[in-house]
């Protein structure tokens, strides 16, 4: 052995863990207002990657079981079963999460060596080759014309069989950030969108308690010093800043800033998806530089992109300039600064 | 009150000061052997004066300092000299090097002091004096002390720091010797003072002693401030101390003193004060012998004691499982406790499993830069230990690596478990290798073309020479006939 002989926790799997427990809040509000449908998807997410993460560690002539336990492979598939409709077809979440443990992770190096966010991949894969299933979100609880019982979404999920006489768009509906999409299209006054059941005081019903959740989450992490503040600040910011400008500009075409941090992926990127050590920059001047360029891309894309949600594809365009981000933002070492 | 700065990161380990402490520094039985290494100090090591049967007396000079950069060594006690060679030294390969070994008689017959009044002196003197005593650094680097207070014409030294942060957890030395010496401290600090002109004094000690801060302050009265400095590690690097008492940053490859500033451990100046005022030259040192014992403490120790005579002392506790020469964030691994005490053994930890548990098997680099945020060099560990692996050393030195001053907190906070100062070792070993590799590649070119040049020379000189000779017969035989 060779100094230092002491060492501190937490370890990567004591990390992780901590990251997984943050995301109960916002897994349990996700359940309280569109029901248990997330929890199966995330269960299959999390077994599909798991075993993949198996046989890929054994390919790759890792040891299994330190690597299987480090706790990386679950947040991946909990992070991709939060960022897909909670009730899609049992294929659309393996074959997701295969591309993000596969492709995205193993085949560039696995743990700490993929450039690529794996989850966002899995993600990006799925909307681009299945648009369809992609966008049938649940509607919330309180305000679906009808419910399905558990079962029957069960049903759903693994055989595509509805029971008589029950049709799809009874309990799924476009989310917030869509339904805005398609009616400023319309031509319809913010006023009245804002008015539709979908959306809550601030942003989606339901779906804004989730963003809470994942704040509520972040701050968790931020107390607990998993992750810093630049991330999250920059992101957070940026995204006020840029939405904000435009709702001040233009109000009739322009949702409210506070509505652009409370609906869609905003807040789970802000503090869980952008956060990633991995695939982000590592010098702080780097991260804010990387989670400002995010919000920034995340904003165009909702706004003039063909797309719901414009996260994922922007983490995904950030990830390509860490590198160059890292390079350019070195801070000056003790006694060398100007 | 003297404003505090600070730098950047450091950690805090678990201190396991207070097992140590408990007792007053003891003076262990004389051992039956010595061994005294020639090279205890930075530079060249020190030529042997004696050979195998001579008797020597108590602070004798054994060794004379070679060239500039070395030091003197003494027989620690009066006796007889069984050996000059190659013995077993604390170095972590288990090194051999030469040795001085002595049997003490028992007597402890002196040899003649010569004190000195430092006031009515010239630094010049001073400085040969220390040289002569062979007083080093005792913080753990071991560097000439003669040198340090040779600032150099037209230098002048504002701030003469005096380090009595002891950092590192479970030493424990400096600390008892502030508690039970600080005047000997304080009049060592006065006499450097005296010789770098320093126009203050500065006592830097960590502010989880706060007896020997007690007792500093009572030593110093109004002439030397001591200052209590937050226990942080590495806060007892020269670097980062002079950073947090006086705001300046000394880069890496510059010396202090051309900042104004000089820093010396407390022991140091102890035995400057020995050295000026006594004529005592380094003789011994306080260790710290702790881990797993039973009665941890801290030593009087002639320098060449062998560890095992100490850790007997100490009385070594079931489970021991080797031991560690320096504190467990920058010290290194014993491979046998059967060498001496040398002037940089501060402390000796007896290993066991549960004091330092092995570490589990390290993952991959996460990126976290949980190392950059903890680094007080303000250094990308995470960057350098990419380029480390890779073997891109050139980029390596890019990114700062020699501002590494090796202090481990990167490697403590790691949550990957990587072993990243091993990385930094090797990639700095390396570069010097590399480095060796082309000069002495450069001298054989330039030898090689010396060469080349010199046999045209001789070949052109020769080509000369035989064509003024053929001229000259050709001469001789033209003119012959005309001799007849």
């Amino acid at each position: 052995m060779n100094s230092p002989y002491l060492a501190k926790s937490p370890s990567v799997a004591q990390i992780m863990a901590k990251v997984l427990l943050a995301l109960i809040p916002a897994v349990a509000a996700y359940v309280w207002f569109f029901g248990p449908a997330v929890l199966v998807t995330m269960a299959l997410a999390s077994a599909t990657a798991l075993a993949l993460e198996a046989v890929m560690l054994k390919l790759r002539k890792k040891p299994v079981k330190p690597y299987l336990l480090d706790g990386s492979a679950l947040l991946t598939a909990w992070l991709l079963a939060l960022s897909i409709p909670p009730m899609g077809p049992w294929w659309l979440i393996v074959t997701g999460t295969a591309f993000a443990i596969v492709i995205a992770k193993h085949l560039y190096g696995g743990l700490g060596s993929n450039p690529f966010n794996p989850a966002m991949v899995g993600y990006a894969v799925l909307i681009i080759s299945f648009p369809v299933q992609m966008t049938q979100w649940l509607a919330p609880l309180s305000i679906a014309q009808s419910h399905l019982d558990f079962m029957s979404q069960l049903g759903y999920m693994f055989f595509h069989a509805l029971p008589q006489g029950a049709q799809l768009d009874a309990f799924t509906s476009a989310t917030p950030l869509d339904t805005l999409k398609t009616q400023l299209h319309l031509d319809k006054p913010m006023a009245a969108i804002m008015s539709m059941p979908v959306y809550g005081a601030i942003g989606g019903t339901g779906g804004q308690w989730v963003a809470a959740a994942y704040l509520a989450g972040g701050l968790y992490l931020l107390q607990q010093k998993i992750i810093s503040w630049h991330v999250p600040a920059a992101f957070i910011a940026t995204i006020f800043i840029v939405s904000g400008t435009f709702h001040l500009i233009d109000p009739a075409h322009h949702a409210s800033p506070w509505f652009e941090l409370a609906t869609g992926a905003t807040m789970i990127c802000a503090f869980f998806i952008l956060t990633d050590p991995v695939t982000g920059p590592t010098t702080p001047r780097g991260k804010l530089v990387f989670a400002s360029g995010a919000g920034f891309l995340t904003f165009a894309i909702r706004t003039y992109g063909g797309y719901p949600d414009g996260v994922a594809f922007a983490v995904l365009l950030m990830n390509i300039c860490v590198p160059l981000i890292d390079a350019y933002t070195q801070p000056a070492v003790f006694g060398k600064k100007k | 009150m003297r404003a505090l700065h600070r730098f950047n990161g450091g950690v805090h380990p678990p201190e396991h000061k207070g097992e140590s402490t408990l007792r007053p520094i003891q003076q262990p039985p004389l051992p039956e052997k010595l061994v005294i290494p020639l090279h205890q100090h930075i530079g060249n090591s020190a030529k042997p004066l004696v050979e195998a049967g001579d008797t020597v007396l108590k602070g004798q000079m054994i060794g004379k300092a070679e060239g500039y950069v070395s030091g003197a060594i003494h027989a620690p006690t009066s006796g007889k000299i069984l050996s000059v060679g190659h013995e077993a030294v604390p170095h972590p390969s288990g090194l051999k090097d030469l040795c001085i070994v002595l049997a003490p008689d028992g007597l402890e017959s002196w040899t003649d002091l010569q004190p000195i009044d430092h006031l009515n002196m010239d630094p010049s003197t001073l400085r040969n004096r220390l040289r002569d005593a062979g007083v080093v650094g005792l913080g753990g680097a071991v560097f000439p002390s003669f040198i340090k207070l040779n600032p150099g014409a037209g230098k002048r030294i504002r701030t003469l720091v005096l380090n009595g942060a002891e950092c590192e957890p479970y030493i424990t030395c400096d600390d008892m010797l502030m508690r039970e010496r600080a005047r000997e401290i304080i009049e060592g600090a006065a006499i450097m003072r005296h010789m770098l002109h320093a126009e203050e004094v500065v006592i830097g000690i960590e502010d989880n002693k706060p007896q020997a801060i007690s007792a500093m302050r009572e030593a110093a009265g109004q002439s030397m401030e001591v200052v209590a400095v937050p226990t942080i590690y590495p806060g007892g690097g020269a670097k980062q101390l002079i950073r947090v008492l006086t705001g300046i940053e000394v880069p890496a490859g510059e010396r202090s003193t051309d900042l104004g500033v000089q820093c010396f451990n407390v022991a140091t100046a102890a035995s400057v004060y020995r050295a000026i005022r006594h004529g005592e030259p380094v003789l011994s040192r306080i260790v710290t012998v702790t881990g797993n014992v039973k009665n941890p403490g801290n030593f009087e120790a002639l320098i060449g004691t062998p560890m095992d005579h100490l850790v007997d002392q100490a009385g070594p506790l079931e489970g021991s499982d080797g031991a560690i020469m320096g504190g467990p964030m920058m010290g290194f691994d014993l491979p046998s406790t059967a060498v001496p005490v040398v002037k940089a053994t501060n402390c000796i930890i007896v290993k066991s499993d549960a004091l330092f548990p092995t570490k589990p098997q390290p993952m991959p680099c996460i990126r976290c830069a949980r190392c950059a945020e903890s680094c007080p060099a303000e250094l990308q560990p995470q960057e350098l230990y990419w380029f480390a692996k890779a073997g891109n050393f050139g980029k390596a030195q890019e990114y700062a690596l020699f501002d590494c001053i090796e202090c481990g907190c990167c490697t403590y906070v790691c949550p990957s478990h990587i072993p990243l100062v091993q990385f930094y070792r090797y990639a700095k070993s390396e570069i010097w290798a590399q480095e060796r590799e082309k000069k002495a590649a450069d001298l054989a070119r330039i030898r090689h073309d010396l060469r080349q040049e010199r046999i045209e020379r001789e070949k052109r000189e020769k080509a000369e020479r035989l064509a003024q000779k053929s001229a000259q017969a050709k001469t001789a035989e033209h003119s012959q006939p005309e001799q007849k």
